[in-house]
C-alpha cells in the first residue's frame, strides 16, 4: 500500500511538471506567434479598409486601427493574452464575427479529415514497413523499402490534383461536387495521408531492421517460432517505440499538409480558414490558428510521452 | 547410436568459406566443448546444427544427424517443430538475449505456447515450475518482472530455463558464461551440471574459455580457422595434446597456465597513494556509494591490480586516479604528476574495447600522433619518428600507419591504444580492463607486451580486472574489492597462496583448477 501511494504520487509530480511544460510551450507559441504578426508589414485594417472607394481619409483609417488596437503594444499584448487565457479570441478583422465562431465552424471538418487521414496514414506506414522487412526476394523489399522516399518528395497540391484528374474526371469515381460525406473525404484524406506515412514508414522500417539484428531475436527463433511470430510478437513491439516518436511529430505535417488539401479540395476547414486569413492579414483569427495547432501538437505528443512508460517497462522506473 | 552426428559440415558466409569438413558426434548425457578463438566458426558450427544461420549464411555440404533425421535437409517449417522441442539453445550476453518488453514470465510461457500448450493456467504452473527449477526465489514475482529487473545471472537462470521447459535431449550453451562474473559463471555452470544430471540432457559447450571447457566437459573439440584441429576426450587432450595450436592455446590460458609470481621488488617510493577514497553518486532521492573508503598506494615501477566483479567500484576507482570523476571525499594522489592539462601527460588511461576508443576516422599514424600534437611535442618531422618509433615499440608493423582501425584485428587495435597512451611520455598507465575482451593468445601477446614496457620504461600499471587468472599473471600487488570496498590487499602470492577474507577464497574457488 504504502509503496502504490509512492508510486502515485511520483506518477503525479511526473504528470504534472509535463503539464506545465506544455503550457510553457503553449504560451511560447502565443508569444512567438503574436511577435511575428505584429511584425508583418501592413496590416489587415489597411488591406479592408483603404480601398479608394470606401472613401476612407488616413485619419478615419487611424481611427478604426486604434478601435481594433488601442494603448501601446505591450498592454495589447497582455490583453491578448488574457483574452486567450479566458477563452476569447477576439474578433475576426476580416468579417467582424467572434474567432471562435470561424473556428468552430472549421475545426469539425478538419478533425475528420485529420484523423482519417492519420489513420490511414498508420496503415500504410505499417503496411509497407511490415511487407518490406517481412518479404525475403531482395528486389521487392528493395522495392517496397523505397516507397517511402518517393512518397516523402510528392508534393500534397500535386497529389491532390493528379487523384482528382484521375479518380474524378476520367475513371468517374467520385464526384467533384456534391456526393456523400464519405465520398468527400476519400481524396482529400489520402492526398494529406500519403506525405504524412512516409516518415513513419521509414523509420518504421529502419527500427524493424534494428531490432532484428539484436540477439534476442535469434534466441526467440531458437523457441520455434516462425518469422511472422518473431516479426509481430516481438520486433513489432519494439519497434513501435521510435516510430510514435515520429508519428507525434508529423502531426505538424497534418497542420500544414491540411492547408493544401483544403484550399484544393475546396473544403472549408481550418487549413482554408488559415488561408483566407493569410490573404486578409487577419490577426486575431493567425493567433488563434497559431495557438490551436500549438495546443493540438502538444497535445499529441504529450501522449505519446504518456504511452512510453506503459509500451516500454524499462522507462517505468526512469519516470 | 548417438544423439547428435555432425559430419563434413561446410558452411559458407556469401560464398566465402567459414566451417569445413567438421564432424563429432555428441552421445546422450554426455558434454562436448568447442573450444576456439574468435572467427574460429565454432559459433557459427553450433548455429548451423538448428539451421539458426544469419542470412547471409548457408550450409554448404555434410549432414546433422539427431537421430535418424538429417535436420541439414530440413526445411525452416520442420526445424521449428525441433527447436525449442528437442534442441534448447542457452545464447551468450544474457543482458541482451530477452525481450525488453515482455515479461520473464511471457517469455518462458511462449516457448510452450509455441510447441502446442494452449491451457493457459497449465503454461503459468509450468513457468512458476521452471523457474524453481532453474534456482530462481519467489517465481511468482520473477515471473511478472522484465528482464531489465534481473541481474545478469538471473538472466541466463531465465534463459535456461528457456532452453529445459520442454525436456530437450540436447543444449546448446553458446558461450553462456562469458558475460558473467567468474563467481556467477560458476554457479550457472553448476547448474547446467545439475540439470543434466537429473534429465540426462546431453549439453554442446561453446566457448572460447579453456578453463571452463576444462573443467566442464567430457569430450573436448577444439576449432582454429574453421576447422577441426584437435578433438578427443576432455582429460587426455589437456593431459596430452597433440596438435601444436592446441599446446599453444594451454600455455596462453592464463587459467592453465601456473606461471609464477611476480614478487614486487624491494620498496621504493609509491607512485600511486590512494586515501579514504569516496564516490557517491545520486540515484534518486538517496545517494549511492560506488566507493566507500578505499585506500591503496602503488610502489614505481610495479603493476597493482584492482580486482572484483561488476559493480565492486573498480572502473570508478580507476576513473577517480585518472581524474575523470573528482572524489566526493578522500584523496589520489600521483607522484610528480602536475595539475591541469600537464597531469594527463603524465597518467594514462588504456580502455578494454579498443575499437570503441579509436576515432573509426582517423588512421593509426593520426591517433598515435594527436597526444603530441596535443602537446606540441616537436616539428611534424619529429613527431613523424616519434610515432614510428611508438609503434614499433609496441610490436606493430609500419603498414599500419595509413590504415584504419577497422581494418585491424582486436590486438592490433590494442596495441595502437597502448601506443597512443605511450605518446604523451606517461610514467602511469591506468589499464581498465585493456585485456578483457581479446581472445587468449592475443591476450597472452598483449600482457607480455605490458610486461616488456613496464621494464624497459619503468612504468608504473594500475590494472583493473575482473579475471584472477590475468591478474595473478601481470600484478605485483592486489586489492580485491567488493561493494566499493577493498577487502583484502596484499602481495599477489599472498592473495592467491593464503587468501584471509572469505570473499577472496570464494573468488579463488571460481576460477579452474591448476592456478590453485
Amino acid at each position: 500500500m504504502v509503496l502504490l501511494r509512492v508510486e502515485v504520487a511520483a506518477v503525479t509530480r511526473y504528470l504534472l511538471s509535463r503539464v506545465g511544460q506544455a503550457a510553457l510551450v503553449l504560451w511560447a507559441a502565443f508569444t512567438a506567434g503574436y511577435l511575428l504578426l505584429q511584425l508583418l508589414p501592413g496590416d489587415a485594417i489597411l488591406i479592408k479598409f483603404q480601398n479608394p472607394e470606401l472613401g476612407l481619409s488616413p485619419g478615419q483609417i487611424a481611427e478604426i486601427r486604434s478601435y481594433y488596437a488601442p494603448g501601446s503594444p505591450f498592454l495589447d499584448y497582455l490583453r491578448t493574452l488574457t483574452g486567450f487565457l479566458h477563452g476569447s479570441f477576439g474578433y475576426s478583422i476580416d468579417t467582424g464575427t467572434p474567432v471562435v465562431e470561424r473556428l468552430g465552424e472549421a475545426l469539425p471538418e478538419t478533425a475528420r479529415l485529420a484523423s482519417a487521414a492519420f489513420l490511414l496514414a498508420l496503415v500504410i506506414a505499417v503496411v509497407i514497413a511490415f511487407a518490406g522487412s517481412h518479404s525475403r526476394t531482395s528486389w521487392i523489399r528493395g522495392a517496397l523499402l523505397s516507397v517511402p522516399s518517393l512518397l516523402v518528395a510528392v508534393p500534397a497540391f500535386w497529389l491532390g490534383i493528379l487523384l482528382i484528374q484521375v479518380f474524378s474526371f476520367r475513371l468517374r469515381l467520385m464526384p467533384v461536387i456534391g456526393g456523400s460525406e464519405l465520398q468527400q473525404l476519400v481524396l482529400p484524406v489520402l492526398t494529406l495521408a500519403v506525405p504524412v506515412s512516409a516518415p513513419i514508414a521509414q523509420v518504421l522500417a529502419s527500427s524493424i531492421d534494428e531490432v532484428s539484428t539484436q540477439p534476442f531475436v535469434p534466441v526467440v527463433a531458437a523457441k520455434g517460432a516462425s518469422r511472422w511470430w518473431i516479426l509481430w510478437r516481438h520486433v513489432a513491439r519494439n519497434a513501435v517505440l521510435p516510430t510514435m516518436t515520429v508519428a507525434g511529430l508529423t502531426f505538424g505535417e497534418l497542420v500544414a499538409g491540411s492547408v493544401v488539401t483544403e484550399t484544393v479540395f475546396g473544403r472549408n476547414g481550418i487549413g482554408r480558414l488559415t488561408e483566407q486569413a493569410v490573404n486578409a492579414q487577419d490577426t486575431p483569427v493567425l493567433l488563434a490558428v497559431v495557438v490551436l495547432a500549438a495546443g493540438a501538437f502538444v497535445l499529441v505528443n504529450l501522449v505519446v510521452d504518456l504511452l512510453f512508460p506503459v509500451l516500454d517497462p524499462r522507462l517505468r522506473a526512469a519516470s | 547410436m548417438s544423439l547428435l552426428e555432425v559430419r563434413d559440415l561446410a558452411v559458407s558466409y556469401d560464398g566465402r568459406r567459414a566451417v569445413e569438413g567438421v564432424s563429432f558426434t555428441v552421445e546422450p548425457g554426455e558434454v562436448v566443448a568447442v573450444v576456439g578463438e574468435s572467427g574460429s566458426g565454432k559459433s557459427t558450427t553450433a548455429h548451423a546444427i538448428i539451421g539458426l544461420l544469419p542470412g547471409n549464411a548457408a550450409v554448404e555440404s555434410g549432414r546433422v544427424l539427431l537421430g535418424d533425421a538429417d535436420l541439414a535437409t530440413w526445411s525452416q517449417r520442420r526445424l521449428r517443430t525441433v527447436r525449442g522441442a528437442r534442441v534448447g539453445l542457452v545464447p551468450q550476453d544474457p543482458s541482451t538475449s530477452l525481450d525488453p518488453v515482455k515479461t520473464v514470465g511471457a517469455q518462458i510461457g511462449e516457448v510452450l505456447r509455441l510447441h502446442g500448450r494452449r491451457d493457459r493456467r497449465e503454461v503459468r504452473a509450468r513457468v512458476l515450475d521452471l523457474l524453481a527449477r532453474v534456482g530462481l526465489p519467489d517465481p511468482e514475482t520473477r515471473a511478472r518482472q522484465y528482464p531489465h529487473e534481473l541481474s545478469g545471472g538471473m538472466r541466463q537462470r531465465v534463459l535456461i530455463a528457456i532452453a529445459i521447459a520442454l525436456g530437450p535431449s540436447l543444449i546448446i550453451a553458446d558461450e553462456p558464461t562469458s558475460a558473467l562474473d567468474a563467481t556467477v559463471q560458476r554457479r550457472i555452470l553448476d547448474l547446467l551440471d545439475d540439470l543434466r544430471a537429473e534429465s540426462g540432457t546431453a549439453v554442446l559447450l561453446v566457448t572460447h574459455d579453456l578453463g571452463v571447457a576444462a573443467g566442464r566437459s567430457d569430450h573436448l573439440v577444439v576449432m582454429k580457422d574453421g576447422g577441426i584441429v584437435e578433438q578427443g576426450r576432455t582429460s587426455e587432450v589437456l593431459a596430452a595434446p597433440r596438435a601444436e595450436y592446441t599446446r599453444r592455446l594451454l600455455a596462453d590460458a592464463p587459467a592453465l597456465s601456473a606461471r609464477p609470481f611476480r614478487d614486487p621488488p624491494a620498496a621504493d617510493e609509491p607512485a600511486v597513494v590512494v586515501r579514504d577514497l569516496v564516490r557517491e553518486f545520486r540515484v534518486g532521492r538517496r545517494p549511492f556509494r560506488a566507493v566507500d573508503g578505499v585506500s591503496f598506494e602503488v610502489a614505481r615501477g610495479t603493476t597493482h591490480a584492482l580486482v572484483g566483479e561488476s559493480g565492486s567500484g573498480k572502473t570508478t576507482t580507476a576513473r577517480t586516479v585518472v581524474r575523470f570523476a573528482r572524489p566526493t571525499s578522500g584523496t589520489v594522489t600521483v607522484t610528480g604528476a602536475p595539475d591541469g592539462r600537464g597531469f594527463r601527460r603524465h597518467v594514462q588511461l588504456v580502455h578494454q574495447n579498443p575499437y570503441g576508443s579509436l576515432d573509426p576516422r582517423q588512421t593509426v599514424g593520426e591517433i598515435v600522433e594527436e597526444p603530441l600534437r596535443n602537446f606540441g611535442a616537436g616539428d611534424r618531422a619529429t613527431r613523424r619518428a616519434r610515432v614510428a618509433d611508438l609503434v614499433e615499440r609496441v610490436a606493430l608493423p609500419e603498414d599500419v600507419l595509413t590504415r584504419r582501425p577497422r581494418e585491424l584485428s582486436g590486438g592490433q587495435r590494442q596495441r595502437v591504444a597502448i601506443a597512443r597512451a605511450l605518446a604523451a611520455g606517461p610514467e602511469l598507465l591506468v589499464l581498465d580492463e585493456a585485456v578483457s575482451a581479446l581472445d587468449v593468445t592475443v591476450q597472452a601477446q598483449i600482457l607480455d607486451l605490458l610486461d616488456g614496457l613496464q621494464r624497459e620504461l619503468g612504468l608504473t600499471y594500475l590494472f583493473i580486472s575482473h579475471d584472477l587468472a590475468v591478474v595473478r599473471q601481470i600484478s605485483h600487488t592486489v586489492s580485491v574489492m567488493n561493494e566499493g570496498r577493498i577487502v583484502e590487499t596484499g602481495t599477489t602470492r599472498q592473495v592467491f597462496t593464503d587468501p584471509r577474507h572469505p570473499y577472496t577464497r570464494e573468488l579463488l574457488a571460481a576460477i579452474p583448477e591448476p592456478v590453485r
